[in-house]
């Protein structure tokens, strides 16, 4: 998929830079404060499983439009070791930032829809969108 | 959202009620308003966002310092809003698991029941009470044409769902067993056979077993590890402990069981237990053999199964009706 604006993922400084340029785009999108924040806080998560578990990878963002609906599509890529059980890793109370780090059932539940997909030794791709109601 | 939006122009007013009169009522209401916020799962991050848009309707000369502030609260309970979802979401999942496990209770309460037996001449009575939802304690009766009457105590150490799992096993192990009245050492082989088979080396069974016999009034037991009983006599108004050693279920496949014989004469007492009994704690106490002894002592002029529950009640009263562990009682008298 061609991404018009990415962020690649190194350090954890990177995380903010993927903070700030999703809440632009997610600006001018339209959406509100409260979405914008939490926009940024799935951001953050992403980017930060990224960073701690993948080492690197890239946080990609795409505005859509539809002629019914607008939203933003974030997706974060990384070549890591990848997800054994993604359903425990869906559970509540499993992340194992020990519970501060609102993990993947908190992405799920700041954006709309959510997927993911994992391959052992390969890496993992995790597509999110929120739609701008 | 829905419900949000239209509670923020009550929010709205409220808010303006409370800057110009600064009154207890609009604070009253106001904490009517988050009550009512939490029945419709609103998070925190929400109500921070109705504050902000109340506050720059009421205001719209407000300093871009002080809205850029509220901005700023606002990123800040973002987590606390997930943190609260997940709240939510986990305590649901706890109401499901705690009626999976009342379901699981009741089926644990159908495939151990047990009939007591009514015989002419025997006096039996049983309480049996677990400490959570389900029990880790057994105890069975089997009864023949002869009027022989085989009564077993079972206690997996532990309680819980675990400890009940256990006595699922143990329940149809007992049933594998021929209808006819087989001698308690046999019994307690064999058990031992299945648990050591069967159950994960952790998980200790202990469990006593004994045989009436009605026509000769002799009582034949044998323990498995298992806390022992007591013995009334009449004739001697005294208790004393029905001692029999052996070793817990499922330690050694080749263990056996000694098989120990008395007469039971009129008025005699048989009473087993479980060590929810004797572990019951008054404060920090555990409490002493002889308190039992005597409570027991104290109503046997009762019937058996009102003497069970009478000692229930007293041991469940000072333990401040919260008990520790599986409770169960079992007396047989011979009356005639």
């Amino acid at each position: 998929m061609d991404f018009q604006s990415c962020v690649n993922i190194k350090k954890e400084w990177d995380i903010v830079g993927a903070r700030q340029l999703g809440r632009d785009i997610a600006k001018k999108i339209g959406f509100g404060t409260v979405d914008q924040a939490r926009i940024a806080t799935a951001i953050s998560e992403l980017a930060r499983n990224i960073y701690l578990y993948a080492g690197t990878g890239k946080v990609c963002f795409e505005a859509i439009e539809d002629i019914n609906e607008r939203g933003l599509r974030i997706v974060a890529m990384d070549e890591g070791p990848g997800i054994r059980d993604v359903s425990q890793v869906m559970e509540d109370g499993f992340s194992t930032s020990g519970g501060l780090g609102a993990g993947l059932p908190g992405v799920k539940r700041l954006m709309d829809d959510f997927d993911v997909i994992s391959r052992q030794g390969e890496g993992t791709e995790v597509r999110v969108v929120k739609w701008l109601r | 959202m829905s419900t949000l939006k239209m509670d923020l122009s009550s929010y709205k007013d409220l808010l303006k009620q409370y800057i110009e009169t600064q009154n207890e009522q609009a604070l009253y209401r106001a904490e009517q308003f988050s009550k009512h916020s939490i029945q419709q799962n609103i998070s925190p991050d929400e109500i921070v966002d109705v504050h902000v848009q109340a506050l720059s309707e009421l205001y719209p000369d407000i300093p871009d310092n002080i809205m850029n502030s509220m901005n700023f609260l606002l990123e800040t309970m973002i987590s606390y809003g997930l943190a609260y979802q997940e709240y939510q979401a986990l305590r649901e999942k706890q109401y499901e698991l705690q009626s999976e496990i009342s379901v699981a209770a009741n089926m644990q309460d159908t495939l151990l029941s047990t009939t007591k037996p009514n015989l002419e001449g025997l006096d039996i009575g049983v309480t049996s009470h677990p400490a959570k939802q389900m029990s880790g304690d057994y105890y069975h009766f089997v009864q023949d044409q002869k009027g022989s009457v085989g009564i077993a105590v079972a206690d997996v150490i532990g309680k819980g769902i675990p400890a009940a799992l256990c006595m699922s096993m143990i329940k149809y192990s007992m049933d594998s067993f021929p209808d006819e009245q087989m001698y308690p050492s046999s019994i307690l082989e064999g058990m031992n056979w299945v648990v050591e088979r069967n159950v994960d080396p952790s998980m200790f069974i202990t469990m006593f077993y004994g045989l009436y016999d009605q026509a000769s009034n002799h009582f034949y037991y044998s323990s498995a590890g298992h806390e022992p009983g007591f013995y009334y006599s009449a004739k001697n108004d005294e208790f004393s402990e029905i001692e029999a050693k052996g070793l817990v279920l499922g330690v050694d496949r080749s263990a056996t069981y000694k098989q120990y014989e008395t007469l039971v004469e009129t008025g005699d007492m048989i009473v087993l237990l479980t060590d929810g009994v004797t572990e019951c704690r008054a404060g920090e106490r555990f409490i002493e053999r002889d308190e039992i002894s005597d409570v027991i002592h104290q109503y046997k002029h009762l019937p058996a199964q009102e003497i069970t529950e009478q000692v229930y009640q007293h041991f469940e009263r000072l333990q401040d009706f919260q008990l520790r562990d599986d409770f169960t009682m079992v007396i047989i008298r011979r009356d005639v």
